[in-house]
């Protein structure tokens, strides 16, 4: 007999196992990062280009997008690891099954909200904003989408039995992420009006720890119950 | 031992489970044997622990599977009707992630599991690729990795062509014979070369 596998080894084993299949289908990749630059990119021209205006409606905007963009990934978190069984082989392998969603989460969020993140300054600079507001709604964003991740795990999880469950999913993720818009885009207004926006920003890392600790319990608890 | 105590069920207004109970001792192998819809797959779920009864209890070596929660999973391996394996990935990455998650496995140990069940051939190739028989044999190898006591099969034997069916017949003798529990539910004659096979029919 060899030794069991640690908690810690298990987390790597399944962030690594889910980074290589996002990779092995790259457009399901690309899919929320290019909705995410084109709805960002459709306002300046829909709207008048005016940098002013711009400048009014960029935190709406970039919010906005990022919010949706993440939402649109979420569906594949748990969906096809419950579809094809191995969802409950991951069950079964008695690694506590709190520790193998925060896994996946994070795994998700790394390639479905951190590329958001990191190319939010350009959508930003598109829509004329300065650049400490930039560096600012870059950080919102990574504490946002984040968040966002773990509240949609506990959405997906919920939704693991059902077929066809993508509007179930925002109906009932959309709500609770309302905080995560108003805050965060509230963040970026206070920056670019050149006023100091760290109210928001703990706000929102304030959410970061508050559903980072607890949604995993309320996912895995909801998939226990999917799975049956 | 694993025992099992009146099991009731329902699923919605069909009462699947109708105080279902038996045992089943170390070196032995249970064949669940019945119709389609007869709750085969419930009650080897139920077993698992994945799906919890409305009344009654599962308990493994005298502790009720609910109180063990994880550490009965260890002790399980459970081969469902659909494979449980990535098609994105290889054989080898999933056997190595499955089997990574519950113990440490070296890739020699990946290789013999694979040649055991003769695909060593199919290794390297995405399992989506493979033929359901060979995805079968992938999953298989899992359980052969995962060093389960209690084995715990939904049908399989589909799938397989004759010499599958008498490599898996012949590893389900070997595991139970060295002491392993093995249960089993399958439309086919169970015929395990020197065992008595009980026999557990559902209505």
């Amino acid at each position: 007999m060899s030794a069991r596998t640690g908690i810690l080894r298990a987390m790597l084993l399944l962030a690594e196992r889910d980074l290589r299949l996002a990779f092995r289908r790259p457009s399901q990749l690309c899919n929320p990062l290019v909705f995410f630059l084109v709805v960002t990119t459709l306002f300046p021209l829909s709207l008048s280009p005016q940098p002013s205006q711009l400048r009014d409606i960029a935190p709406g905007v970039l919010w906005v997008a990022a919010l949706l963009s993440s939402l649109l990934a979420l569906e594949a978190l748990l969906k096809s690891d419950a579809e094809d069984g191995t969802l409950e082989q991951m069950l079964l392998s008695g690694q506590p099954l709190v520790v193998l969603v925060a896994a996946k989460t994070l795994a998700h969020w790394f390639v479905g909200g951190l590329p958001l993140v990191v190319i939010s300054p350009l959508a930003a600079f598109a829509l004329n904003v300065p650049g400490d507001a930039i560096l600012v709604t870059a950080e919102g964003l990574l504490m946002g989408t984040l968040t966002l991740s773990f509240i949609g795990s506990v959405g997906a999880a919920l939704t693991v039995g059902v077929r066809r469950s993508s509007v179930l999913l925002s109906l009932l993720v959309l709500p609770l992420a309302m905080p995560l818009l108003i805050f965060g885009a509230r963040a970026t207004d206070l920056a670019i009006s050149g006023e100091v926006a760290s109210g928001p920003l703990y706000l929102l890392g304030a959410l970061l720890a508050f559903t980072a600790t607890l949604a995993p319990f309320a996912s895995a608890a909801a998939v226990r119950i999917g799975l049956e | 031992m694993l025992r099992a105590e009146n099991l009731q069920l329902w699923r919605g207004e069909r009462h699947v489970l109708r105080g279902l109970g038996f045992e089943v001792a170390p070196g032995e192998l249970l064949h669940v044997a019945g119709p389609n819809g007869t709750g085969k797959t419930t009650l080897l779920r139920v077993l698992c622990g994945l799906a919890q009864p409305e009344e009654g209890e599962v308990s493994w070596r005298g502790v009720s599977v609910r109180t063990l929660g994880a550490e009965y999973f260890v002790d399980v391996g459970y081969v469902a009707h659909d494979s449980g394996l990535k098609g994105d990935l290889t054989a080898r990455e999933n056997l190595a992630f499955a089997a990574g998650l519950r113990c440490a496995v070296t890739p020699a140990q990946i290789d013999s599991a694979l040649a055991t069940l003769t695909i060593r051939d199919c290794g390297d190739l995405p399992v989506r690729a493979l033929s359901a028989g060979q995805r079968r044999r992938v999953a298989l190898a899992r359980l052969l990795l995962s060093q389960a006591t209690i084995w715990i099969l939904d049908e399989p034997l589909t799938n397989l062509d004759t010499a599958g069916s008498s490599l898996v017949l012949g590893l389900l003798a070997q595991h139970v014979q060295s002491g392993g529990l093995a249960l089993v539910a399958a439309h086919s004659e169970l015929a395990l070369a020197g065992r008595d096979v009980r026999r557990l029919e559902l209505s």
